[in-house]
């Protein structure tokens, strides 16, 4: 077993989530040190390929996560369709098929909460383009936990209501354009 | 501040679980944590307490608010045929197998509010099998059990059920299984003939006979992965050679002490079959 990574990048993204994902996962390179964990909403009833389509896109490994699966650096994580993802603790996603949380399952609050209680100041959330407000409250408790807190500019954004929601939740956020999320993500190392 | 804060909330929640495990016997100790914390700060937000410790005292004290907790700690979200495609394969793939036994026992483990179980008999009907098996329906919730043995869901609820049916290729209309009225929707009660409704623990209990087929579907998923084990442990003991286990769609044994006990019968649809002995 491989020691755990000492950080994790958690992601939440709606309508317009494939292109802007496509323009900040595929640049990571394999060696990338972190786990990576993608929610995006997704119609509950079919089969997703989102992470099909980002494992041949990507240098780094992307799987939709079964439950319990083991979390290790290097893997990009997207949830299932029609379930919760959450960590529990560092080393394992759990899924979970409680109430839809505004109207969503996955929702990114919900794995936001969790990746924060899991990783604290070691994590950075990322909210990106989407037509709702989930994910403000999520990044609330990423920055109460102490957490780096990344909003897409809703300036570029394919849908702005997701991103703005989550700036008026989290006044403190950096508010970037993909281009500057691809580099930060790039240069995370650094960052810390 | 707020690191210690959250160790705070753990140690809290470490002791509320004790404390109705000590107390009432309800054993929540190795469920996943995430879920868990999630709910028992959901339950004391809207019972309107300052701490979960707080909760915790009250609980302890005063055994009507059992309920109450029980509720926020046992997830009750479910639906008929839900992910059709694994009722298509158990009819398509599964009951072929069923048919070659004079009698059948089946198992749905965690039944919560009944729609998994009701599903499976009217499957079994439509194949001609309800006749000769014996349903055993089992949770740890007398509330969630109580609603499955009455068999009544909301009206709203049964588009998404009649689809669901359609779907996993019903032979016939749900709508020949229930009546309405009131905004509900009644289930035959026919349907419960050959349905045994019980208390039991995947937890704490033992397994209680043998079963050619358990369908525990997102269940275990709220468990941690020592008792993950446990539970397939159990029902590595009830099965028999070539029986069946069927689980969620994100739920696997790839990751479990028991794999080598099952092979991947449906693989997409996470249907399992004993092997060895």
């Amino acid at each position: 077993m491989k020691d755990n990574p000492n950080g994790a990048i958690i992601i939440g993204a709606s309508a317009g989530a494939l292109e802007a994902l496509s323009m900040i996962l595929p640049p990571l390179p394999a060696t990338y040190p972190y786990p990576i964990f993608v929610v995006v909403h997704l119609p509950p009833n079919k089969r997703s390929v989102l992470a099909a389509i980002f494992d041949l896109k990507c240098q780094l490994r992307a799987i939709e996560a079964e439950d319990k699966e083991p979390v290790e650096a290097g893997f990009i994580y997207f949830a299932p369709p029609n379930y919760h993802l959450s960590l529990e603790g560092r080393t394992h996603v759990a899924l979970s098929s409680e109430e839809e949380v505004l109207f969503s399952r996955p929702s990114i609050d919900v794995a936001f909460e969790s990746a924060a209680d899991a990783w604290g100041s070691q994590l950075t959330a990322i909210v990106l383009t989407g037509a709702n407000h989930d994910g403000s409250q999520g990044l609330s408790a990423v920055v109460r936990s102490g957490g780096t807190a990344i909003v897409q500019d809703p300036s570029e954004a394919f849908a702005r209501a997701m991103p703005e929601a989550a700036i008026r939740a989290c006044p403190s956020a950096q508010v970037l354009t993909l281009s500057k999320i691809s580099t930060y993500l790039q240069n995370i190392e650094n960052e810390h | 501040m707020t690191e210690t804060f959250e160790k705070v909330e753990d140690i809290e929640i470490r002791l509320l679980l004790e404390a109705l495990y000590h107390r009432y016997h309800y054993d929540f100790r190795s469920y996943a944590m995430s879920s868990i914390r999630r709910r028992l700060r959901q339950a004391r937000e809207q019972l309107g307490f300052a701490t979960i410790s707080a909760m915790q005292e009250r609980v302890l004290h005063h055994p009507e608010m059992l309920d109450d907790m029980l509720r926020f700690l046992t997830v009750q979200v479910s639906e008929m045929f839900r992910d059709p495609s694994y009722f298509a394969a158990i009819r398509e793939k599964v009951v072929p197998h069923l048919r070659t036994y004079p009698s059948l026992k089946i198992w749905i483990a965690g039944c919560s509010s009944g729609e998994e179980l009701y599903s499976f008999v009217i499957l079994f009907r439509e194949e001609g099998l309800e006749e000769r098996t014996l349903f055993y329906a089992t949770d740890i919730n007398p509330e969630a059990l109580a609603q499955a043995e009455a068999g009544i869901y909301d009206i709203e609820r049964v588009r998404l059920f009649t689809e669901n049916h359609l779907d996993s290729g019903g032979k016939g209309s749900l709508s020949d299984y229930y009546t309405t009225g009131y905004n509900r929707c009644i289930l035959d009660k026919s349907l419960r003939r050959n349905v045994v409704f019980s208390d039991h623990s995947l937890v704490t209990d033992q397994v209680f006979g043998e079963m050619q087929l358990v369908s525990c579907r997102n269940v275990m998923i709220y468990f941690d992965r020592d008792l993950q084990d446990r539970a397939v442990g159990l029902f590595r003991d009830t099965l028999p050679r070539n029986g069946f286990l069927g689980l969620g769609s994100k739920e696997t044994l790839r990751f479990s002490t028991h794999a080598d006990g099952f092979r991947e019968f449906v693989r997409d649809e996470k249907i399992y079959q004993r092997i060895g002995s």
